[in-house]
């Protein structure tokens, strides 16, 4: 494997007695889109923020393309592109004038028609800022932040706010990045967004990760088994459930719900019980937990078990 | 060059904001029409030649004020509020660059300012330009824009939002106007405290100065040291500004944030 684009080891802020940032790690490899998850206040904009040289870290390292984002420097900047947690724009500047002078700070940077048109803001280019949609600013923004052709590119909650036209847009030009080799830090509060984007994710409670690695691993590991859903006719529970059935139990209106570790092996016992009692199962579903219902039980049992508490 | 660049921009940003242009540019010139004309523009017994005479310098003086210290402080705040100043922060382009292209452009928007309203004066008011002073006149201008310059930034740096730079940049600019010499030609001896408090801030020395670069009365180029009444020195006058300058340098550079949440 080649060495990792982000590296952070033992990272620690503090803002006087307040632990915002309590030893994490992890790394993050080239060409990987990984995203940083968690409640607000749990630390997230903190590490975002040291990785990308706007605040000081307390302890620890952080490795960034061979840089430390703590001395700022300009080499460093020339590298990284920013797209920040809220609009920053000077309103009475045109697209192309914006673009413009922000391609003027990097020494090799991006064509401007070619990244206005897959932003798909070339017929905005002579419109000023205040005049564009959130959706167009925010695109501009993110082309703004690819400007400079950089090698890591930081997005705090790109689409926080858009609708999900906008948001689409947004999607599709990440995932055209990390088909062209650019290491992605992406923060979001939107599930449906992670499991489109990521590679790998981390969920960040109370300044600690509780959980790391691919949407699939994350959803394994914390996130018990899939879960089949069928309709049962008959007013009395069926007690002669096959074995992988056992703890199927009625949510009302004769719904019943089971967990169960082997779906092959259920399902096909399931349809073998149901053709021998002369069952449809025509309102039968089997679904996978969803990373949204996980990361809420992951949120949940850190705060539980008092983990990271200051 | 990024700088030359990075003062384009800036300049763009002001010409297009039409409040900010009505209040550096046009607000002095409307100015110098209504004093003249409720005052009257014609020649006083003693040492002015005429109103024009006295209020062109000094709505001069009011507008390099209004563009270095009211429009660079509020406008730089605002920048920070809206978070532009964290943005440009996060790229390669270096913060001095930046901070001395808003400077810059200042000092050109209160240069135009300035000639807009001498204009206004030697064509319709039949002010007098006083040739040989010409060159103190430029000095005492740089030197007072860079100092109101600083003040603004120093403003910018003590206060979180620009509210609050909008509030206390107005609340000492005007009233400071008025014992300053500026909106008021004192037809009377003024109570010694408000002498003594226009004499502590650099506003009056400012007006002063460049008010005795169109005072015919008055004798030399204004380069000299010493001399009595009648000699025409900015020394001291550069002086006072030039420690008031230095002064707001330091406050802003040790002060100064890119982002009040960082």
């Amino acid at each position: 494997m080649n060495d990792p684009a982000v590296s952070v080891d033992g990272l620690v802020k503090t803002y006087g007695n307040a632990v915002a940032v309590n030893g994490i790690s992890f790394d993050i490899a080239p060409g990987e889109t990984f995203a940083l998850l968690g409640p607000n206040g749990a630390g997230k904009t903190s590490t975002i923020e040291m990785l990308e040289g706007y605040r000081k870290r307390t302890a620890g390292n952080i490795d960034v393309l061979g840089f430390d984002p703590g001395r700022n420097r300009r080499e460093f900047r020339e590298r990284i592109g920013l797209v920040l947690q809220s609009t920053a724009l000077e309103p009475e500047l045109t697209v192309q004038e914006t673009i413009t002078a922000f391609s003027e700070f990097y020494p090799k940077p991006a064509r401007i028609d070619g990244l206005l048109t897959s932003v798909g803001l070339a017929d905005q280019r002579t419109k000023r800022i205040k005049a564009l949609s959130g959706g167009q600013q925010r695109r501009l923004e993110i082309a703004l932040g690819l400007v400079g052709d950089p090698d890591v590119l930081f997005l705090d909650e790109p689409t926080t706010g858009l609708d999900p036209d906008a948001r689409n847009g947004i999607w599709r030009m990440i995932q055209q990045l990390s088909g062209r080799g650019k290491t992605v830090i992406l923060t979001s509060h939107n599930m449906a967004e992670v499991e489109a984007l990521a590679d790998r994710l981390a969920i960040m409670v109370s300044g600690e990760i509780c959980a790391i690695g691919t949407v699939p691993e994350v959803v394994g590991l914390y996130g018990g088994n899939p879960r089949i859903t069928f309709w049962w006719p008959h007013e009395a529970p069926p007690g002669d459930l096959p074995p992988s059935l056992a703890g199927a139990h009625d949510t009302g209106d004769n719904w019943y719900v089971c967990e169960v570790a082997e779906p092959a092996l259920a399902l096909s016992e399931l349809t073998g019980w149901a053709g021998l009692h002369g069952v449809d199962l025509n309102h039968l579903t089997i679904t996978k937990p969803s990373l949204e219902s996980i990361y809420l039980s992951i949120v949940d049992r850190f705060h539980q078990a008092g983990g990271g508490s200051q | 060059m990024i700088l030359f660049r990075q003062v384009r921009y800036q300049l763009m940003l002001f010409f297009r904001r039409p409040a900010a242009m009505f209040f550096v540019i046009i607000m002095p010139v409307v100015l110098l029409a209504l004093l003249t004309q409720i005052l009257g523009n014609e020649a006083i017994p003693g040492e002015w030649v005429s109103t024009a005479q006295f209020y062109t310098p000094a709505l001069a003086v009011f507008g390099v004020v209004s563009a270095c210290y009211i429009y660079l402080a509020v406008s730089t705040a605002t920048s920070r509020d809206q978070g532009v100043l964290k943005r440009i922060r996060g790229t390669p382009l270096s913060p001095t660059v930046y901070m001395t292209a808003r400077i810059i452009s200042v000092s050109i928007i209160a240069f135009i300012s300035a000639i807009i309203v001498i204009a206004a004066g030697v064509y319709f008011l039949d002010v007098e330009m006083l040739w040989e002073k010409f060159a103190a006149g430029c000095v005492i201008l740089f030197v007072g824009g860079l100092t109101f310059a600083a003040l603004g930034l120093a403003v910018a740096a003590m206060c979180r939002s620009s509210e609050t730079v909008q509030a206390v940049v107005n609340a000492t600019l005007l009233p400071l106007a008025f014992l300053s010499e500026i909106f008021i030609r004192p037809g009377r001896e003024l109570p010694d405290w408000m002498v003594r408090t226009a004499d502590f801030f650099p506003l009056k020395h400012f007006g002063v100065a460049f008010g005795n670069a169109f005072r015919p009365s008055l004798d030399g180029h204004g380069f000299t040291f010493g001399g009595d009444d009648t000699v025409f020195t900015i020394v001291p006058e550069l002086t006072v500004m030039a420690i008031w300058g230095i002064a707001a340098t330091l406050v802003a550079v040790r002060f100064f944030k890119w982002d009040y949440k960082l």
